[in-house]
Parts: C-alpha cells; sequence; structure tokens
C-alpha cells in the first residue's frame, strides 16, 4: 500500500501526477483481479440440490465403500457454521476417504440464501437441502436418540454398518476420531 | 457418627445422580415450581390448582423456530386458557451465550407482543432441567389430577413450524382436545423440533 503514498513535501508536481496515474492503472489491475476472483469463484461454487426424505434414505442405505459423514446444519444455526471450516477441511484433506455430505435444512424457500452462502464460502463438499417439514415422520430413521436440534452429525460405514450420532458442535478432531471408532 | 455421615454422603451421592438423569415422561407427576415472571411476579405452577391443566412452553427470543411459532403460542392461550389450560412459557437460555434472551429482552418481547400468559426466566436452568426440556419451543402438557399436575403429552406443537396453516397435525391442541373431553391422547410424544436450550458453561 505504500505504492500510493504521496509525500507532498518531497514529491514535485509532475511526480504527483506520474504516482496518480499509476495508482489508477495500479487500482483497475487490482479491480480486475478482484472481479476476476468473484466471477471465477461463482462459477467454480456449486448449488445446494433440493431433495426429498427418499434422496437421504438412498444415502442412509447406500452400500458404497466410503465412510459417509452426514452433517445437519441450517444458515440460522450458529454453532453450525462454527463447525463447517472442519468438514470442509475433512473433506478437502480426504485423509479417511470419506464422503462427506451436507443435509441443509433451512426452509426450500430460503434455497437461494443457502447458495449465496455456498458461493461466498467457497464451499465443496455436497450440499443437499432436505425439503421435509414434517421432521417426526422421517427424523427417527436418520438416528432414534436425536432430539431434533442441530448442530448434528451421522457418521456411518456402510460396509460394517457401524454408527456414530452427535448432536452437538463438533471440536477440533472430533470427526476424525469418530470415523476412526468405526473400525 | 462417621459411618452416619459417610451414608449420609453416599445417600446424598445417589439423590445428586437419579437427579440428573431423571426427566418427566408421560404420566409422571411434575413437582412444583417457582420462577420470576417478566412482571416481576413470582409465578408457581400450584397457582394453577383451580385450572384443569396447564401448557408448559419452554420457549426463548431469539430461536428461528421460537419466532416462527411465537403467533400460534400466544393463539393456544387464546384458545385453551378459558377452558381450563392456560399457557405458561418458560425461557431457560443462559443470556451470556445467547444476550438475546436476557430478563430485559423477555420482558421486552412479551409487551410488544401482547402476552397475556406468563413468561418465566429459569435462571438456574434446574426447571428445564427437572423437565427434561432440551429445544425451545419444547412443549409439555400437564393435566391436573387431584391435587398434582401430570405429564400427558411432550413434544412439538405441529407438524410444519414454517407454515401454520399447513400443518395437518396440529399434535398440542389434538392433546388439550383429547383431555377436555375425557379421551385418551393419540400422539403423547413427539420430537420438539427446534434450537438447543443454551446451558451454562459449567
Amino acid at each position: 500500500m505504500d505504492l500510493y503514498k504521496v509525500d507532498d513535501t518531497s514529491c514535485s508536481k509532475k511526480t504527483d501526477i506520474l504516482m496518480h496515474s499509476k495508482m489508477r492503472v495500479w487500482g483497475k489491475l487490482i479491480m480486475a483481479v478482484t472481479v476476476f476472483f468473484f466471477v471465477e469463484k461463482a462459477l467454480m461454487a456449486q448449488s445446494a440440490t433440493v431433495i426429498r426424505f427418499d434422496e437421504l434414505q438412498k444415502i442412509l442405505q447406500t452400500k458404497s465403500d466410503q465412510i459417509q459423514v452426514l452433517n445437519f446444519w441450517a444458515l440460522w444455526c450458529a454453532p453450525c457454521i462454527k463447525e463447517l471450516p472442519l468438514l470442509e477441511k475433512l473433506n478437502t484433506e480426504n485423509r479417511f476417504n470419506a464422503k462427506i455430505t451436507l443435509i441443509n435444512l433451512d426452509y426450500a424457500d430460503k434455497v437461494e440464501k443457502v447458495n449465496e452462502f455456498i458461493a461466498r464460502k467457497n464451499i465443496k463438499s455436497e450440499v443437499l437441502l432436505l425439503d421435509e417439514i414434517d421432521y417426526n415422520s422421517w427424523i427417527d430413521k436418520v438416528d432414534r436418540g436425536w432430539s431434533g436440534a442441530i448442530p448434528a452429525t451421522l457418521v456411518f460405514n456402510p460396509k460394517t454398518g457401524k454408527r456414530k450420532f452427535v448432536e452437538k458442535e463438533l471440536k477440533e478432531g472430533e470427526i476424525e476420531k469418530l470415523i476412526a471408532s468405526l473400525n | 457418627m462417621k459411618k452416619v455421615k459417610i451414608l449420609g454422603l453416599v445417600g446424598l451421592l445417589l439423590v445428586l445422580l437419579s437427579a440428573k438423569s431423571f426427566k418427566y415422561e408421560v404420566g409422571d407427576a411434575v413437582a412444583d415450581f417457582k420462577l420470576k415472571n417478566v412482571d416481576g411476579k413470582m409465578v408457581a405452577l400450584s397457582d394453577y390448582k383451580s385450572g384443569k391443566g396447564v401448557i408448559v412452553i419452554f420457549d426463548c427470543n431469539t430461536c428461528p423456530y421460537s419466532k416462527a411459532y411465537n403467533d400460534r403460542i400466544i393463539s393456544l392461550n387464546k384458545k385453551y386458557a378459558a377452558k381450563g389450560f392456560p399457557v405458561i412459557t418458560i425461557n431457560a437460555n443462559d443470556p451470556q451465550i445467547s444476550p438475546g434472551d436476557s430478563f430485559e429482552a423477555m420482558a421486552s418481547q412479551a409487551k410488544r407482543k401482547n402476552y397475556d400468559f406468563p413468561y418465566l426466566i429459569d435462571e438456574s436452568q434446574n426447571v428445564a432441567k427437572s423437565f427434561g426440556a432440551t429445544n425451545t419451543p419444547h412443549v409439555f402438557v400437564l393435566q391436573k389430577s387431584d391435587d398434582k399436575f401430570e405429564v400427558a403429552y411432550i413434544g412439538t406443537i405441529d407438524n410444519n413450524s414454517r407454515d401454520a396453516s399447513a400443518a395437518t397435525k396440529k399434535y398440542v391442541e389434538e392433546a388439550v382436545d383429547a383431555l377436555l373431553a375425557g379421551k385418551s391422547i393419540g400422539t403423547t410424544n413427539t420430537k420438539a423440533i427446534g434450537c438447543t436450550i443454551k446451558w451454562r458453561n459449567s
């Protein structure tokens, strides 16, 4: 940022003008890079797929070799937003070959807001918006012990059938421990 | 003497342990509680002995589900207070964690929405714990039998938080209607979808 500094006491008017035109060029360049960055981000960003419970049921019954991590969250849930980076990190590092699915529980008419959030945070894990308002009709099928509060995370191994369900905010390293406990 | 002391301690420990894991189930008698209302006056469950029961709702200002259900909670009192089942709302959220649920914020919410029922603060969170309330809003329909209040329904208000008019199962209304008609309640337990009660960090 020192580039933009114009020292009136030591600069002649000429250098001052030169500095100003330099500033303009730099400003444009920075703006172009910023615009490119945002456009690219927007193009790269995925959006949430709105699903009904039968789609979630398919995931719960998958025969995949991958460990499945289902994280239930919503925009209005502060601890959910707080723990999302941990799930994103798990997704990008891919140390456990686990499949991370972020199940969003915002109302389906809020999908635009969810997509804005996904773009802004550049979320890479798959996001599904579960449009199933009658919670008591499906919640026990995810886990009988679930009270209905979020954040909630289900980790399971489709091959062994072992599963762990937690209904609280995840701390650093906790999902890794949950995954390890499935072996 | 020493033995008595040790026995006493063991007894106390057992009481504490059992108290910790205990929560009300349908059919249980509820212990009396006394909490401060937003008008500064104390309200006790035993103040309601002349009615047929009480609809106790653990609620708060800030949770989106509480906001979505707020008008429905107000309507429940309008509909059922005169029939003998008034509403009592209780906020147990720790204001340190959720400043929007402070006593002052509760008072202004009650004033703004013209609450004609108590909105009590459960500062110690002991009442919420003894009920086994976990979420907001979390409803406990209590029926008066003899001199006691018994739990008749635990759970959510209806099956559509987003749109009251689209709800096809109005659990609380069905439960209270059944009690008023002297019939058994169809669904006595549902899951109270909502936000977790903000427990104090211990």
